[in-house]
């Protein structure tokens, strides 16, 4: 990086540090916690419209659609996370070659199980056979942003029904004299009034997510936690820059993030709460109304 | 769906010409086991085995690529068909040869050896605490034995596992922890007798993949035999290492 890099081990401690903190593999422990961030951004959206998805679906007067709802909601509430981030990726990586390989290679005459091998045909693997590397990395990642959403947005499911139930029925009766179909006032009177009620259980959620992520590890992603223990062992003279064992340090570097993410997503939602406490028939409404008048 | 039958038919034709030569071999390894495999401070993998793997898939004439994956599940993740070779320092032993199959050995069985604090008593490595890294053949050896294993996901913490005294010693390949006792200026010595378990390290490759073992087996055997292999021990692991 600095030209003054080219043979450590002769540097003054600032100048070795200056060196071993931008190392190829130290900018890719700094990317790593972009891509949590990116992840959080990604997944977050995904989460809750499955979220909205799943209480709608549970709510529903269809009852095949409800026992689907029902069904998602409480399975995936009820399977530990880890056994689901280990399961979804492969499961689904190896449903859609599956899927490839039926439209694909019809006439493909070797099973797809042969002992403990899975193979389907060349056309049918996901990603290609030549697949450049971002295209593998993106891949991984969109199964990773998958595995979160299903999770996560079970538990956002659960909440936004809730949300949904706590809306006051004299509201909703309201709506219904004014002639309201159902789906009108589920739009205009229980979707725009609902968020206030869901919004603790909500953050509650995504600090979660937030302390999740870590897990990204399990499916192959080189995260922050994966670089702070790579970067953080002893590393002997075979290396560049040798020294003992680091991780308290780099340890440490990841507990500041992490608490600076929760701190910085506890205001935000601070933030919303007051907002959307405005108006409503609920204590902090209240009060809110009371010190404006 | 006419467009799907010529694209079989192209991919037909490919076969028929030169097998799946077109096709990258993805090279999975753990890229935390110097010499064998490592990520250097420029975030490349390098190590013996990658310039061996680079040679063999240069007389070859193969396109390689490598991947990096955690030990643990380096076997699954062969098996499901994320990458094509295993070359992660693996000895071959007959538990894994049942789920994956092996190339002929390209180390030849190499030494494993207890390392502890200076001054620790041999008698450790009969009935103390000793550190492993999981699923290796030493894991296995501890485990037979009376001492009590102490198992780790990463080859790092076992040496950690044995500075903060949570374990007496550690077992591994004496190549892995010659650089930590050169390194620790006395600190950290060897106890009791080196040993020789397992026949070698060699490449895993998916058991219906009989072509790409039969290219990696020959290429291996030539290099042995033309003492490019040795010239490549020598480098990455200096003398202390077996020779062909």
């Amino acid at each position: 990086m600095f030209s003054f890099c080219t043979d450590p081990a002769t540097l003054p401690q600032w100048q070795w540090f200056a060196c071993y903190l931008t190392t190829g593999t130290h900018f890719a422990f700094y990317r790593s916690f972009v891509m949590v961030i990116l992840l959080l951004a990604i997944t977050a959206p995904v989460a809750l419209g499955m979220g909205l998805l799943g209480a709608m679906a549970v709510r529903s007067r269809i009852w095949p659609v409800s026992w689907l709802g029902k069904g998602y909601v409480n399975i995936v509430r009820g399977v530990p996370d880890i056994v689901f981030f280990m399961f979804v990726p492969i499961a689904l990586g190896q449903g859609i070659e599956w899927v490839f390989h039926q439209i694909n290679c019809p006439d493909w005459d070797q099973p797809i199980r042969q002992g403990n091998d899975f193979i389907v045909c060349r056309e049918a693997r996901v990603p290609g056979p030549n697949a450049p590397a971002w295209v593998r990395s993106t891949y991984a990642f969109s199964m990773a942003v998958i595995a979160y959403a299903l999770v996560f947005g079970a538990f956002a499911a659960n909440t936004l029904y809730g949300a949904m139930q706590a809306v006051p029925r004299a509201q909703v009766e309201t709506a219904e004299a004014y002639g309201m179909t159902r789906a009108q006032a589920f739009r205009r009177i229980i979707m725009p009034q609902m968020w206030i009620y869901a919004l603790p259980g909500l953050s509650n959620i995504w600090q979660i997510l937030i302390k999740a992520t870590p897990l990204l590890f399990l499916l192959g992603i080189q995260d922050a936690v994966y670089w702070a223990r790579e970067l953080g062992g002893q590393k002997t003279s075979l290396y560049t820059y040798p020294h003992p064992d680091w991780r308290v340090w780099y340890f440490l570097v990841l507990l500041c993030f992490y608490l600076f993410l929760t701190w910085g997503s506890e205001r935000v939602f601070a933030r919303l709460n007051r907002r959307l406490s405005r108006g409503q028939a609920t204590a902090a409404g209240e009060r809110m109304r009371k010190a404006a008048a | 769906m006419k467009k799907t039958t010529l694209t079989l038919a192209a991919a037909m034709a490919f076969m028929a010409s030169g097998a799946m030569a077109q096709d990258v071999v993805r090279i999975g390894t753990e890229g935390a086991y110097p010499p064998w495999n490592f990520i250097n401070d420029d975030n490349e993998v390098v190590g013996f085995e990658i310039d061996l793997g680079n040679e063999i898939c240069d007389r070859a004439g193969l396109t390689c690529e490598w991947v990096l994956n955690d030990w643990d599940t380096i076997i699954p993740n062969l098996v499901a068909g994320n990458y094509d070779v295993i070359m992660a320092g693996m000895s071959i032993t007959e538990a894994r040869a049942e789920v994956i199959s092996f190339t002929e050995n390209y180390l030849p069985s190499d030494p494993s050896a207890h390392m502890a604090l200076a001054g620790t008593d041999e008698s450790v490595i009969e009935d103390g605490i000793i550190a492993v890294q999981s699923n290796t053949v030493q894991a296995g050896i501890v485990a037979d034995s009376d001492a009590a294993a102490l198992e780790f996901p990463t080859p790092d913490e076992t040496i950690s596992a044995v500075r903060n005294g949570e374990a007496d010693a550690v077992l591994a390949d004496k190549n892995f922890l010659v650089a930590y006792v050169a390194d620790s200026g006395g600190e950290l010595v060897f106890i009791g007798e080196d040993f020789f378990p397992g026949e070698g390290t060699g490449a895993g490759i998916r058991q219906s993949d009989d072509e790409l073992r039969e290219t990696f087996t020959a290429i291996i055997m030539e290099m042995r035999e033309d003492g490019s292999i040795n010239e490549l021990i020598e480098q990455w692991f200096g003398d202390e290492m077996s020779t062909f």
